[in-house]
């Protein structure tokens, strides 16, 4: 991957989705040309059945465009089939959704192995990248902890564990606090933040929320489908290749997110 | 993904859901339990007549009035002509039965010996002196009588092993003891050695007295024309190749000795211990069949309750599946996660199976005193490999489906 963002992580040109319902043909993506580049924290933005999801999908490699090209790390991923979709978002994409998803009765760590065990990774050095991943979002002290024995904001930080113990190129967030209240909304940005601005970790997020897409540096508002605006707060290309200081953090005071 | 991994991933889902696990696993339980009860009496009721034969004497010939599917001897209807003592010695004319070595008459009933005010309930064979010779059976103690006894009479008697032991709980010299048999003075004059349950009763309590004596002076079954009834007559071979033939010679002479005509069937039969080998062979076969259906309907059964439970669970966990998928997945994966989690459902079934069979099987043998369940290591091996197969067969529907679902469609799933 290009340190200094020359060329993009995603690159989308002429992204087109089409589902067909019966007789009608439901056009949830008409045409998106979007280039996302190694470290931006970007929010994609816009009305309900705006297409958001269906974008965010296909970005995930959860699913295929029905036209246009995708080229995610330079490879064209935009006619894989289902095997190997599932390899590239094993090694390549950290998921992080709205509603946790994480295994009932499974412990904080065990959850957190679950990448790696599709990855193909030996048991004892999952374990260690598990307990690493799980101290870098601050629960080094809750590693056996079951979800039901955690606090939300608790469980969406094993989900961004689980969606960083891969060390992907990219992580994807669906409203990832859309279940959160407004003090954990705000620990769990700043987590996002952080681990954007510390390690370079390009981020993703899908969100209704105008405070969320504070903390981002570029904003991508859709509408029927398309691009409606692109708006970034400061260039994308030279937040890291300037050596400049990182983007400053919109509202709220910097607050304590290690434990 | 590791086969391992996904074994523990099996245990932990069954083992969230013990009580549903167990209901699932019954017709499996059930019908394992059933074919490991069944199988091992089956296989002990085999050892057990196999070993009662292997007491009977070799190349021996039994002639019995009516047929086998009578039933036995001694509880065949009284409608069927008897034997006589007559047609024991024409059997043993060596012009008729050249290959005949000896020959004896057994005439059994029941009786009821006293000694010391102990009384036992035992059968009694009234015999010609040929008996142990024939049966190749010796005695413990003093001598079987001789042919004078049998002539003049007396009343002499021989006890069963248990017999002995049941009358003489203190181990006495029994030689020249009196016994009450039927209340009337008998002496004792040995014991036979113990030879165990044989198809005709156990041997070891019975007692044994002359057929002459008995018939005058005890039962008086006699024919009209006042020949000796008897039960058995045992015609021992002098080599086992000869068999056939002499099974061959013994029914022409019974038949002319019966005057049975040239159409009409044997209202007598000549058993040979191969024969009745046989016999039990077929009862066992007939068994092993029974037992194969029991098997096959029950395990069916369980595989049908297992492919059931699987799409239900495949269907509840519909949202693990898809962030299984999501996070790297592959339609292998979760194929094989669920299939040996249908295999692991139905292998635990097996076992239990297993376990509550080998009790039953257990049970069966403290319930029948010598008589032992054989629960062979084959058929334990058997059982969990069919049960897990069945797992495996009625996994791959559900399976296969989980394998198919759409991550998006699945983490949307409610
Ligand atoms: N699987 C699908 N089948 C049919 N129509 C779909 C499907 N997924 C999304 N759509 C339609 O595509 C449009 C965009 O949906 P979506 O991407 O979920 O919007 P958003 O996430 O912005 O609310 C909507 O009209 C929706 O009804
Ligand atoms: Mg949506």
């Amino acid at each position: 991957m290009e340190q200094n963002g020359s060329s993009p992580v995603i690159s989308l040109r002429g992204i087109k989705k089409f589902y067909q319902m019966g007789d009608v043909e439901v056009r949830a993506l008409r045409g998106v040309d979007v280039d996302i580049y190694p470290g931006e924290m970007l929010a994609i933005m816009g009305p309900s059945g705006s297409g958001k999801s269906t974008l965010m999908n296909i970005i995930g490699c959860l699913d295929v465009p029905s036209e246009g090209v995708y080229e995610l790390d330079g490879k064209d991923v935009s006619r894989l089939k289902d095997d190997q979709l599932a390899a590239i978002r094993n090694h390549k994409i950290g998921f992080v959704f709205q509603s946790f998803n994480l295994l009932p009765r499974t412990t904080a760590v065990a959850n957190v192995e679950l990448p790696l065990i599709y990855g193909g990774v030996s048991g004892r050095q999952r374990r260690q990248r598990a307990e690493d991943s799980l101290r870098l979002v601050g629960l080094g002290e809750r590693l056996d902890h079951k979800p039901n024995e955690l606090s939300g904001g608790q469980q969406q930080r094993v989900a961004i564990a689980r969606a960083l113990v891969n060390t992907p190129s990219m992580i994807l967030a669906d409203e990832p606090t859309g279940n959160l209240d407004s003090k954990t909304s705000i620990e769990i940005m700043e987590l996002f933040q952080r681990l954007n601005q510390e390690r370079g970790i390009t981020i993703v997020f899908v969100t209704h929320n105008p405070e969320t897409a504070d903390y981002c540096h570029r904003v991508v508002r859709v509408r029927d489908g398309m691009v409606e605006s692109d708006i970034s707060r400061r260039a994308t290309a030279g937040i890291y290749a300037t050596g400049g200081e990182p983007p400053s953090a919109p509202p709220s005071e910097p607050q304590e997110v290690q434990p | 993904m590791k086969v391992i991994e996904a074994l523990r991933i099996a245990m932990r889902a069954l083992a969230a859901n013990k009580l549903r696990s167990v209901l699932t696993m019954l017709g499996i339980i059930i019908g394992v339990g059933a074919v490991i009860a069944l199988m091992s009496i089956g296989r002990g009721v085999e050892k057990y007549v196999t070993d009662q034969f292997a007491g009977l004497g070799s190349n021996l010939l039994f002639v019995a009035p009516g047929q086998i599917s009578d039933g036995p001897p001694s509880l065949r209807p009284n409608t069927v002509k008897a034997l006589t003592l007559a047609d024991m010695e024409a059997i043993a004319d060596p012009s008729r039965v050249p290959h005949a070595a000896s020959v004896a008459a057994d005439f059994q009933t029941r009786v009821s010996v006293t000694r010391a005010g102990k009384t036992v309930d035992v059968q009694a064979s009234a015999t010609t002196p040929e008996y142990p010779l024939v049966r190749n059976w010796n005695t413990t103690a003093g001598s079987y009588f001789s042919t004078l006894d049998s002539d003049e009479r007396q009343r002499v008697v021989l006890l069963g092993a248990d017999t002995y032991q049941e009358l003489f709980p203190n181990n006495e010299y029994p030689v020249d003891q009196i016994v009450q048999i039927n209340e009337m003075n008998f002496r004792v004059i040995g014991v036979m050695e113990s030879k165990g349950g044989g198809p005709g009763g156990n041997l070891d309590k019975s007692v044994f007295l002359p057929l002459t004596t008995g018939q005058d002076r005890l039962f008086k079954q006699k024919t009209p024309n006042g020949e000796y009834k008897v039960s058995v007559i045992y015609v021992s071979i002098d080599q086992s190749e000869n068999i056939p033939l002499a099974q061959e010679e013994i029914t022409q002479l019974m038949r002319e000795r019966r005057g049975i005509n040239y159409l009409d069937q044997d209202d007598f039969s000549i058993v040979s211990q191969n024969d009745l080998i046989a016999v039990f062979g077929d009862i066992l076969g007939a068994l092993t069949i029974f037992l194969g259906a029991i098997a096959a309907i029950s395990l069916l059964v369980g595989g049908i309750g297992i492919m059931n439970i699987m799409l239900v669970s495949v269907t509840e966990r519909t949202r693990e599946i898809g962030l299984r998928k999501a996070v790297g997945a592959k339609r292998a994966d979760v194929l094989v996660q669920f299939l040996i989690e249908a295999m692991a459902l139905a292998a635990a079934g097996g076992f239990l199976g297993v376990a509550l069979g080998w009790s039953l099987a257990l049970l069966v043998s403290t319930a029948f005193g010598d008589f032992e369940a054989v629960v062979g290591a084959d058929a334990i091996f058997t059982s969990l490999i069919v049960a897990t197969a069945v797992g495996l067969f009625f996994g791959i529907f559900p399976a296969f489906r989980a394998s198919r679902l759409n991550p998006i469609d699945a983490l949307r799933y409610e």
